[in-house]
């Protein structure tokens, strides 16, 4: 670990500053994911900004209908905030489904979104790594990449980004407010993450000297038929090989609206309009949801070890819908897939 | 008598361990402490070319970095270098011995700071240049290059041909990945300099004396200038068995510097240790039509590093287990650009016995036959290898005991026929077999005229309960009550013990106890005998109940006697040695049964139900035994579902070196564990009828787990962990 400065910002402007004043500088809220990344030397900022006392932590209406989430809300009280459990029960279910509940207690909705991929040649300053050290290559392409990603990849990287909560956001259509030297901006959260093209060192489209400030949740929450299923390798405490947010609007067994997001398996969450659009007026049976699962899997390509993720991404999909169009959600707690 | 030995006896520093009393290696303070931490090499094989110290120097705070070219004296000769667990062929690795790299992870500097941050820090600023070399790291692209093992094994009959003529007969390759201990505690060391050129060690070790020893040899130093620690060890599994880097490193820098040293490894820099060896287990079993084995061949084919040959007993299972009038074994080694392998857990048998059981059930399958009765059918109440009758086996009741609280008789031996909603069931069982061994331990114990004693002796307790079985055996034995009893353990200064692992301490250290514990009671009754007109002038048959020491129904107290004698202290040491009955074999059984629940689907596992029913003589503590026996289960799920250090053999190089990514099982893995002690009385074993419990909690669970996912979903899996991409291909 290098030796740090480290500042305390005392409002969003002043945090804004700060970071233009030291372009090494990261901000750091909860830490769950940085300090891990300064520690094994993957991220050696300059500065840390803390940012953790700002009053980012409300959670409000907003005009429309939805709601405003400021950018400090620790994960574990927006999993149990009574608002999201009652209204965006997905989001709850999607956030209790990762890390563990002393991590969840630290780590902030920016922050989370904020997080960098758990690829092992990313974590190992001895191998090579585009998106750690650009340039120096993609150790993982033809080397160990079995929970590596079929979607959206590159010749530079084939990383996954390993949220949870994203995933949920992505399919709720989530729009992330971000303050920076020019003003503020909005932009949605499936657009805020990026594919990792020939600049996987970029996980975002956050700008230089920006900061997130807070998440919002448009006014349809899918309270009554979603579910969010995360398979891996062990029943808690990993990263998803498959991960799939799912959102349906029923009107008897028609579906008027779906939203289907997938995580583990690219660089960002991985929705398809085109796959969403094809269930309209379509009934709720694994059919039609198996089509739709190809129309979102469509492009997706395999390296040596992660061609099992494709037909598991599939299969998953299929039962995430099924358990959402019979208002059966995943229980998180109880880990038997429903 | 007994009113601790076989009861259920919290344990003894179960107290200081909960609040924080209990202080491990890395926790003894010292003044003046300077903290190392490791540089580690990054490539497998070659040499350093240029070790540049001189940005790290610069650092403030950093008062050294001792490197290959930098330090005080080591040892040049092998022998200094072997500790008493060493493997018999083989040249120790040294660390920061010279330039040469061997293997990926490697300690080649360490820097000392004032504080452990700052040499962290520094540790990032040392700056190495390699000449590097070809390598190889990969067992199965190696696999013809492995050399045979001597083993003490003349095959029986003429396997070969018995599989030729087998009217059923099953071969099959398992493989076994490395596994890697990861203990909670990480290693450390805090070597304390004493001022006058002596050194006290506090240590994460299993065994002070060897590394004592170790030290002295390799440092050239005499027996009373180093003395050894390890009062306290958050688990080790058999890593700590040899003495490791940071021992030798943070000594040395106490030798360097002249003052106290602490060296803690990274969780990252635990994988530079030993670990569980990748094997491949080549296994044939050859039947007749009815059930019964005709030959039995197994192959391991392990790795081990280039510089030392490392082997453990895979195969002679087989051959000891069941009866077959034909077998043949052979063990074989890898040479390859790693760490030299080490024990891990039922060494050996945890991977050998896995193989065996898993083609025991597949041979059950290709029979017809329930796997219990397969196993009845080839049951010996002999040891098949030695031909030799066992001190005791009741293997038979373990299949019994565990098939019953398991429901066994109410499984459908067809694959896929169970479905629990949208989950396959599966049920498998699997046998488990490990030694029941015996070493040389003496114990001190030390009785005050106020009715204390305290109980020493050089033992390690690892966290399996040594310190509270030796206050067991204490307490009987000398009639006192159990908090009357004091122990010190794992001091190099205190009687003599080898390391304790295998197994074997329990059994060891009890009769250690037990005869110390007599010679005390002899030596009251020649006090209490010399007493004017003592109640026990002609003492026969004592005993020591309550306080008093006892014959012929008269009595009298213990503190009285030592009183009336002018007696303070009785202080016994008694070293116990076994002596060794060749005409018997000494084993501990278990049946293993495992319920898992699977989605098809999804491949998702989850382990529901596992019932585990052991025999292993008298056990001492019938609770802290439970606990062994379900970690080793858990460990078991481990090895089944999750574990495997995961290497990329292009860089030679261990990529998942961290609990985050080298899954173990979480809770939520972990669902009903049923532990069943069968009742095995053995009077030939010891006088305690002691067999221990250390391995065979995790011997036969993978096997049993990989047969249940068999039995759920009609697929074999082969080659371990069994992830679910193996299940939905």
């Amino acid at each position: 670990m290098n030796n740090v400065q480290y500042s305390r910002a005392s409002d969003v402007p002043d945090a804004i500053r700060l970071l233009a004043a030291d372009p090494g500088a990261k901000l750091i809220a909860g830490g769950t994911n940085l300090i891990d990344l300064m520690k094994e030397n993957v991220e050696r900022p300059s500065r840390l900004i803390d940012i953790s006392r700002l009053p980012l932590r409300d959670v409000e209406d907003t005009a429309d209908g939805g709601l405003r989430i400021g950018a400090l809300v620790p994960n574990s009280d927006l999993a149990y905030h009574p608002l999201i459990e009652k209204r965006y029960p997905l989001l709850s279910s999607a956030i209790l489904a990762g890390a563990s509940a002393q991590l969840r207690n630290m780590a902030s909705v920016g922050g989370n979104l904020m997080q960098r991929t758990r690829c092992a040649y990313f974590y190992d300053t001895a191998t090579p790594c585009n998106k750690r050290s650009p340039g120096t290559g993609c150790s993982a392409l033809d080397g160990l990449n079995r929970n590596h990603a079929i979607l959206g990849t590159s010749k530079s990287c084939i990383a996954t980004n390993p949220s949870d909560m994203s995933v949920a956001l992505a399919a709720l259509g989530a729009l992330v407010h971000i303050a920076g030297p020019t003003g503020q901006r909005t932009i949605a959260l499936t657009d805020f993450h990026r594919l990792p093209d020939d600049k996987p060192h970029l996980d975002t489209n956050l700008g230089s000297g920006e900061i997130i400030t807070a998440i919002e949740l448009p006014p349809r929450g899918f309270a009554r038929n979603y579910s969010y299923l995360k398979i891996r390798d062990r029943l808690s405490y990993a990263f998803a090989l498959v991960s799939v947010a799912a959102a349906l609007e029923l009107e008897g067994n028609a579906i008027s609206e779906a939203r289907l997001a997938l995580g583990g398996v690219a660089h960002k969450p991985w929705r398809s309009l085109e796959a969403e659009a094809a269930l309209h007026g379509q009934a709720a049976t694994p059919d039609h949801f198996g089509r739709a699962a190809d129309l979102l899997l469509q492009g997706a390509t395999a390296r040596s070890q992660n061609g099992f993720k494709i037909e598991l991404a599939r299969r998953a999909v299929v039962r995430t819908l099924m358990q959402a169009a019979s208002a059966t959600p995943q229980s998180q707690a109880h880990k038997k897939i429903a | 008598m007994n009113a601790y030995v076989g009861t259920p006896t919290s344990r003894v520093d179960g107290r200081a361990k909960v609040t924080g009393a209990a202080k491990y290696a890395g926790e003894f303070a010292a003044d003046h402490l300077l903290h190392g931490f490791v540089v580690a090499a990054t490539i497998p094989r070659g040499r350093i070319a240029r070790l540049d110290t001189s940005e790290a120097l610069k650092v403030k705070g950093v008062v050294d970095v001792l490197t290959h070219a930098h330090r005080p004296p080591l040892a040049d000769k092998d022998d200094a270098w072997k500790d008493e667990v060493a493997p018999e062929k083989g040249s120790p690795f040294r660390p920061l011995y010279d330039d040469r790299i061997k293997f990926n992870g490697q300690p080649i500097a360490l820097v000392v700071a004032e504080d452990w941050e700052t040499a962290k820090f520094a540790a990032t600023l040392v700056r190495v240049e390699y000449e590097q070399e070809a390598f190889a790291t990969d067992l199965e692209s190696e696999r013809g290059k492995a050399a045979k093992v001597d083993q003490p094994h003349k095959p029986r009959g003429d396997a070969p041909a018995a599989l030729t003529r087998a009217a059923v007969r099953l071969e099959a390759d398992y493989v076994i990945p490395s596994e890697h201990h990861n203990p909670m505690e990480l290693y450390a060391t805090t070597a304390v300099w004493d001022g006058n050129g002596s050194i006290t060690v506090y240590d994460k070790t299993q065994g002070v004396q060897n590394v004592q020893k170790f030290l002295c040899s390799v440092f050239g130093k005499k027996p009373d200038d180093i003395r050894v620690l390890s009062p306290y060890v958050g688990g080790a599994f058999g890593s700590g068995l040899r003495p490791q880097h940071q021992v030798v490193l943070a000594t040395l820098g106490a030798l360097a510097l002249k003052r106290s040293v602490r060296v803690v490894l990274t969780r990252q820099q635990m994988y530079s240790l030993g670990y569980r060896p990748m094997t491949i287990e080549h296994v044939a079993l050859g039947a007749k039509p009815d059930g019964t084995l005709d030959a039995v061949s197994h192959e391991a084919i392990a790795v081990t590093s280039r510089f030392e040959d490392f082997s453990r007993n895979d195969t002679g299972w087989a051959e000891q287990l069941y009866k077959s009038p034909n077998s043949r074994l052979s063990h074989k080694l890898v040479h390859l650009d790693v760490a030299t392998p080490c024990d891990m857990r039922a060494p050996g048998a945890a991977s050998g016995v896995c193989a065996l059981e898993c083609a025991m059930d597949e041979l059950a399958v290709a029979l017809k036959l329930d796997p219990i009765e397969l196993r009845l059918k080839c049951y010996s109440d002999r040891d098949q290898s030695e031909d030799l009758p066992y001190t005791s086996k009741r293997l038979r009741e373990c299949y019994a005991r565990g098939a019953e609280a398991f429901g066994w008789g109410r499984r459908n031996p067809a694959p896929r026929s169970m479905r629990d909603g949208k989950e396959l069931v599966g049920w498998g069982m699997a046998t488990g077999v490990w030694e029941a061994l015996q070493m040389p331990v003496a114990a001190r114990i030390v009785l005050t005229a106020n009715g204390h004693a305290e109980v020493s002796c050089a033992a390690s307790d690892i966290g399996t309960g040594t310190y509270t079985i030796v206050a067991q055996v204490a307490a009987d034995a000398l009639g006192l009550p159990i908090d009357n009893i004091s122990v010190r353990l794992a001091d190099s200064t205190l009687p003599q013990a080898p390391v304790e692992g295998g197994s074997w301490m329990a059994a060891s250290s009890a009769h250690a106890v037990l005869g110390a514990a007599e010679d005390i009671r002899q030596e009251l009754a020649r006090l209490a005998k010399a007493m004017p007109g003592s109640p026990l002038a002609d003492p026969v048959n004592v005993t020591l109940v309550d306080g008093m020491i006892a014959s012929n129904g008269a009595a009298v107290s213990i503190a009285d006697v030592m009183r009336h004698s002018k007696v303070e202290r009785i202080e016994k040491q008694k070293l116990n040695q076994f002596v060794e009955d060749k005409s018997y074999a000494r084993n501990t059984h278990s049946a293993v049964f495992a319920e898992v629940k699977v989605d098809e689907e999804l491949g998702v596992i989850r382990v529901t139900r596992v019932v585990s029913a052991v025999a292993a003589g008298r056990i001492l503590n019938t609770k802290t035994g439970r606990s062994q026996i379900m970690g080793g289960v858990v460990w078991g799920i481990g090895m089944a579902l999750h574990e495997e250090t995961v290497m990329d053999h292009r860089f030679g190089r261990i990529m998942n070196a961290n609990i985050a990514e080298y899954h173990i099982p979480v809770n939520a893995d972990v669902h009903d564990i049923d532990v069943i002690f069968v009742d095995e009385p053995d009077e030939r074993i010891n006088r305690l009828g002691v067999k221990g419990l250390g391995e065979i909690g995790i011997v036969g669970v993978p096997a049993a787990i990989a047969n249940a996912v068999y039995h759920a979903t009609g697929k074999r899996i082969r080659r371990f962990p069994i992830t679910l991409d193996k299940l939905i291909d």
